[in-house]
């Protein structure tokens, strides 16, 4: 799985991909991997204030529900609608098609405490 | 398992092993003054034969033989042989809840069978598998609107149960979100609906009114439906008397039904374990409070039923489940199922005729305080005497009267709420009349 080299992972297997002043939040392909088939995502509305580091929403896999972690802090611009009606694009398209959503950043700070592909790849041992 | 006390020597075996010597030893390590230090007050031993008197002795205390006229949520109805029969079948009764849940293929279907005539009832499209009782699966209706509309404040008719209303008040006491209270119409007995559109807004999760109402008042929900959905908010509609659903239209204007289940086979007991409902849209499917049975196949294509959308239950969700209900009330749910099998939709319907017909008999040439359509409850103003007087000289003639409801409502002290079913008899319901034509 490619894990691309523009992209900035957490330590909870999120990625944010930030062009310009907005964020794309996605889970990593090592996440949908752990939680196995994804049949439910639940997402903030768009207007939601979120903060880096708490709680954007939650996946719910077959086997388990499990939260997802805002990289940055800002306000939810736009959600995937693609995920209401197929969550199983997460676990095909994990670092592309199914993004989750994208975040107006409040400021530049958050993304240096995020990892990069290769630490990412480290971390998670593969 | 065998639930059987330990005899001597077992316990005499099990000490060994812990390297004690006796079963104070075992709790050494208490602080003394957290141990009692005489045995417990109870009276000794008795045999078989004692008990059985002493049983027979207070079963004949029972009030046998009086005809009761008494309903406010709790109602006297016909309770068919076949629902005690099945539900104290060994296979029900002492597996009432399914730990192991897919091995429980007979109770998964029982269930399964009670959601989807909860859904034939109610209108709605997806019930859990029960609540507790009508009066918690309000508070459970009420966080799930809030849930799903992200609003903190409810808004509940003064004409819901008042005891419901209590067990929603005691539920946000702790909460962070709030309870106001609507009014009733003065004339009719019906919602206010001015009183509903001037506290409605942008901030109300759901909107809470029960049909029939606490005055046995039928509602119109259509209108009360439109005015909460104009603001986002959600309608929760909430019955007490199962009965009337096999005669009033399914209340489809409503986002989420909760309610009592008592009437449908569920003896009164003191007021419990009876057993509730919540029905919803498909929609909600996931803020749904307690468990849901699903339909599913095998490994080996099979029909098989499952416990489904577990991942909203505290098992697995911990502190963010959708509720910490993570049970259901299976066995008394059973008693429902049974019942509504023995009437079946016809049955129901006939039956809800019935109720419908001896209360509007029983209120025939008495005064009613409240005008509005009504199924088996209405309330009666009592004339130059007090409602708790004219429950006394019924209680002589062997019949329990009504409620009396200034208890509940100061303005309507000197009211009795009635109730007739079906196992009213035309001879008692005229000495009632009578009594309240004195």
């Amino acid at each position: 799985m490619n894990y691309p080299e523009n992209y900035r992972y957490t330590k909870e297997h999120e990625w944010v991909c930030v062009e310009g002043d907005v964020g794309t939040v996605g889970l990593t392909f090592h996440a949908q991997s752990e939680l196995g088939d994804i049949v439910y995502v639940d997402m903030p509305a768009p207007g939601t204030a979120v903060k880096a580091g708490e709680t954007l929403g939650s996946v719910e896999s077959v086997k388990a529900v499990s939260d997802i972690y805002s990289p940055v802090s800002g306000e939810v611009v736009e959600v995937n609608e693609i995920l209401k009606d197929a969550p199983e694009k997460l676990n095909a398209d994990p670092h592309g098609e199914a993004w989750l959503v994208r975040i107006r950043l409040a400021g530049p700070g958050d993304l240096e405490d995020l990892m990069g592909a290769p630490e990412y790849l480290a971390y998670v041992g593969s | 398992m065998r639930y059987l006390p330990k005899s001597d020597a077992e316990r005499r075996e099990m000490l060994a092993v812990c390297g004690l010597g006796s079963l104070e030893d075992l709790y050494a390590h208490l602080p003394a003054e957290t141990k009692l230090d005489r045995p417990l007050a109870l009276p000794p031993g008795q045999s078989e034969y004692e008990i059985l008197d002493y049983f027979k002795a207070r079963a004949a205390e029972n009030a046998a033989g009086y005809a009761s006229f008494l309903g406010a949520g709790v109602y006297a109805h016909y309770r068919p042989v076949l629902c005690d029969v099945v539900a104290s079948r060994g296979e029900f009764l002492t597996s009432y809840t399914p730990y192991q849940a897919e091995i429980a293929q007979g109770t998964l279907t029982t269930i399964f069978e009670f959601q989807t005539m909860i859904c034939q009832l109610t209108g709605m499209e997806v019930a859990n598998a029960s609540m507790y009782d009508g009066s918690t699966a309000v508070p459970e209706a009420a966080l799930m609107a809030m849930r799903i509309t992200g609003r903190e404040r409810v808004l509940v008719a003064r004409s819901v149960h008042p005891e419901y209303r209590e067990v929603l008040a005691t539920s946000a006491r702790n909460g962070r979100w709030q309870v106001a209270t609507f009014g009733y119409d003065a004339a009719s007995g019906s919602l206010d609906m001015a009183d509903l559109e001037s506290q409605l807004n942008r901030e109300t999760a759901c909107v809470i009114v029960q049909s029939p109402n606490f005055f046995g008042v039928v509602e119109q929900l259509k209108d009360a439906a439109a005015l909460a959905h104009q603001v986002g908010a959600l309608l929760i509609m909430v019955f007490t008397e199962a009965v009337s659903l096999g005669l009033l239209a399914p209340p489809r204007e409503a986002d989420i039904v909760a309610g009592e289940l008592q009437s449908f086979a569920i003896t009164p007991s003191y007021g419990g374990p009876f057993a509730g409902i919540i029905a919803t849209r498909e929609k909600y499917i996931r803020q749904i409070p307690g468990r849901l049975v699903g339909l599913t196949k095998d490994a080996a294509g099979n029909r098989a039923f499952c416990l489904t959308l577990s991942t909203r239950e505290q098992h697995i969700r911990r502190e963010k489940a959708t509720s910490n209900i993570c049970t259901n009330q299976a066995l008394i749910a059973l008693m429902a199922t049974v019942f509504m099998s023995v009437y079946g939709k016809a049955g129901l319907r006939e039956l809800a005729e019935q109720n419908l017909a001896k209360a509007h008999y029983l209120a025939g040439g008495v005064e009613r305080r409240f005008d509005a359509p009504f199924f088996n409850e209405f309330v009666v103003p009592c004339r130059g005497r007090s409602p708790e007087a004219v429950n006394a000289a019924l209680l002589e003639k062997k019949i329990i009267g009504g409620l009396p409801l200034g208890r509940f409502y100061p303005e309507l002290a000197n009211c009795l709420l009635l109730c007739a079913t079906e196992m009213s008899k035309r001879a008692d319901m005229d000495l009632v009349r009578e009594a309240l034509q004195a």
